[in-house]
């Protein structure tokens, strides 16, 4: 495994020389910017507004934490956008272009040059969607003076979303050229969001079958299961009307959640880096 | 001590398409082959298996006593592809680098130095391979195939983006590397560049061996050319015939101009075994 931080750091220079980093850091500063426009503008707006007698919802509350549900799923979507870039190509893209060939023939295992590349993206990536996330929610909680209930765990989840969406791409890249997994893995990551929105339809119209549906399409694409689960730990103790009226989402309910998911998540990335060692070892150059 | 290479009845099936029917084949330490075949004849699947980047159907394939593809057997191997690339952002010493680190050479910079010194590269080490012409990059890929002093070096078209410099460049280098004890495989389209390095040759045909042997072996004697004041024909006889057709000219009253032994080449050889195949 001596190979590991060899590749890693292969995979990083990669990035650097490719400018990948200096195009996210100026998307992202980007993002940032209008985010910050975006809680300057709402805070300003809630300020001037008068929520009507007897209406027990707390607007400041419900705001910021729609934004910081904002701030999570565009910071979500930038990781993974970042995490298939990095690895749609690692076997099959890399082979054919002849450029796996050359490094897999050293005496370093298959096995150890996969998990060197998805430990390479992610060290780009989770520091990324980590950092990104953070900051969203200092803007908000300076522009808007609310904090999330909690800040670490949905970090840690959307993280872990990344990582599978990683996991996801480089077994792909076993079987599929490059831009046939880049849109395979959007488009999976894609029904995963859709199958999010369906749920929180089916909870507020109070469809069983909806809410089924959603939930058997949740386990089916963890990442999605477990950015529903950093989203409820934002507003984990929110109740009343504004916890009701957030959970009619998009960006504060939750139908799947808890340990089991999170479990389900640890299991489903065991899965699939197992499925893709196994291709990968078996697979003709 | 075990062969540099030992493949023993090896077979490879893509699906339906036999690649490799039962091939045997040996490289003795120190020993440079030349391995050729019309296109699809399953070289490059031949070498492939030998470097662990295709598993055999059946059959063994063993490099220094250990199995092909071992972490092992990849210790003692230097790889260069047909088709290969280098990270266009890297430099030329960053790619050997970074080979030195995967092989776990501990060569460092004066080995580096080395390789692009034998490979005319050394002015060119800080440059990015896609700055590089495509006969540098061949020769970066030779370099890199070096790295970690390989026992066994298998090269698959190592001359076919080089200009006639490079070619001669690569065949000095081959034989400097047989010198140091180093075991070649070399899979070429180049009759002439085989045919003046290779110790032995060996043909594959549809997935088989169709002949084998030395340079000298395979090639036969095609008569003696005789050039005289009648004019110039071929004489049906061997090199050991020569003194007794000069005798029985000059007893006829002609005057000789030249002799020459006639002999196939390789190319002739070649043709010779693939004929039936292009037919």
């Amino acid at each position: 495994m001596s190979a590991v931080p060899v590749i890693v750091r292969y995979v990083l220079q990669e990035a650097l020389r490719r400018r990948v980093f200096a195009v996210v850091l100026l998307l992202t500063v980007i993002f940032l910017v209008l985010f910050w426009l975006a809680n300057h503008y709402v805070f300003a707006e809630i300020r001037t507004l008068t929520v009507p007698t007897g209406v027990p919802v707390d607007a400041r509350t419900f705001a910021a934490a729609f934004l910081t549900g904002l701030a999570l799923f565009a910071t979500m979507f930038l990781g993974v956008v970042l995490s298939i870039f990095l690895t749609l190509g690692a076997v099959r893209g890399d082979a054919e272009r002849g450029l796996l060939q050359p490094l897999v023939v050293r005496p370093v295992g298959r096995s150890t040059f996969l998990i060197a590349r998805f430990l390479g993206a992610l060290a780009v990536t989770v520091p990324y969607v980590v950092c990104v996330y953070l900051i969203g929610v200092v803007i908000t909680g300076l522009t808007g003076h609310w904090w999330p209930d909690e800040i670490v765990t949905p970090a840690v989840e959307i993280a872990g979303a990344v990582a599978l969406v990683t996991a996801i791409s480089l077994l792909g890249s076993v079987f599929l050229s490059s831009t046939a997994n880049g849109i395979a893995v959007f488009m999976l990551f894609g029904a995963g969001l859709v199958a999010g929105l369906l749920g929180t339809i089916g909870h507020a119209i109070g469809s069983t079958a909806i809410k089924h549906a959603s939930t058997v399409a949740a386990y089916l694409t963890p990442f999605e299961a477990l950015y529903q689960d950093a989203l409820r730990e934002i507003t984990a103790s929110t109740s009343g009307v504004t916890g009701f009226l957030l959970q009619l989402g998009p960006f504060g309910g939750a139908y799947v959640h808890g340990w089991t998911v999170r479990l389900w998540a640890v299991a489903f990335l065991i899965g699939v880096g197992v499925v893709a060692l196994a291709a990968f070892d078996r697979r003709d150059l | 001590m075990a062969a540099a290479l030992a493949v023993h009845a090896l077979t490879k099936r893509y699906g339906p398409v036999e690649a490799l029917g039962g091939v045997d084949l040996d490289v003795g330490e120190g020993e440079l082959v030349g391995l050729l075949g019309p296109n699809g004849a399953g070289k490059s699947t031949l070498v492939k298996i030998a470097c662990g980047l295709v598993h055999a159907t059946t059959g063994s394939a063993d490099v220094c006593g250990a199995r092909a593809g071992s972490l092992e057997a990849r210790r003692q191997i230097g790889y260069l592809a047909e088709l290969f690339r280098f990270p266009g952002w890297a430099s030329a010493d960053e790619v050997l680098l970074l080979h030195q680190r995967l092989a776990g050479s501990t060569g460092g910079e004066r080995e580096r130095t080395d390789l692009l010194e034998l490979v005319a590269l050394v002015d060119a080490r800080s440059r990015r391979v896609e700055e590089m012409s495509k006969g540098m990059q061949q020769r970066l890929g030779i370099a890199q195939a070096l790295v970690g002093s390989p026992r066994l070096l298998l090269l698959d078209e190592p001359t076919s983006a080089l200009d006639p410099v490079g070619r001669r460049t690569v065949r000095t280098l081959l034989e400097e590397l047989r010198e140091r004890g180093v075991s070649v495989l070399l899979n070429s389209h180049l009759l002439s560049e085989v045919e003046l390095v290779c110790d032995r040759v060996v043909i594959l045909l549809a997935g088989k061996v169709a002949t084998a042997g030395g340079p000298g072996e395979l090639v036969r004697a095609r008569g003696i050319e005789l050039e005289t004041d009648r004019g110039t024909r071929v004489v049906d006889g061997t090199r050991d015939d020569v003194p007794r057709i000069v005798e029985e000219a000059l007893a006829s009253g002609e005057r000789i101009y030249g002799v020459r032994v006639l002999t196939s080449t390789l190319e002739d050889v070649y043709l010779e075994a693939v004929g039936g195949e292009i037919s």
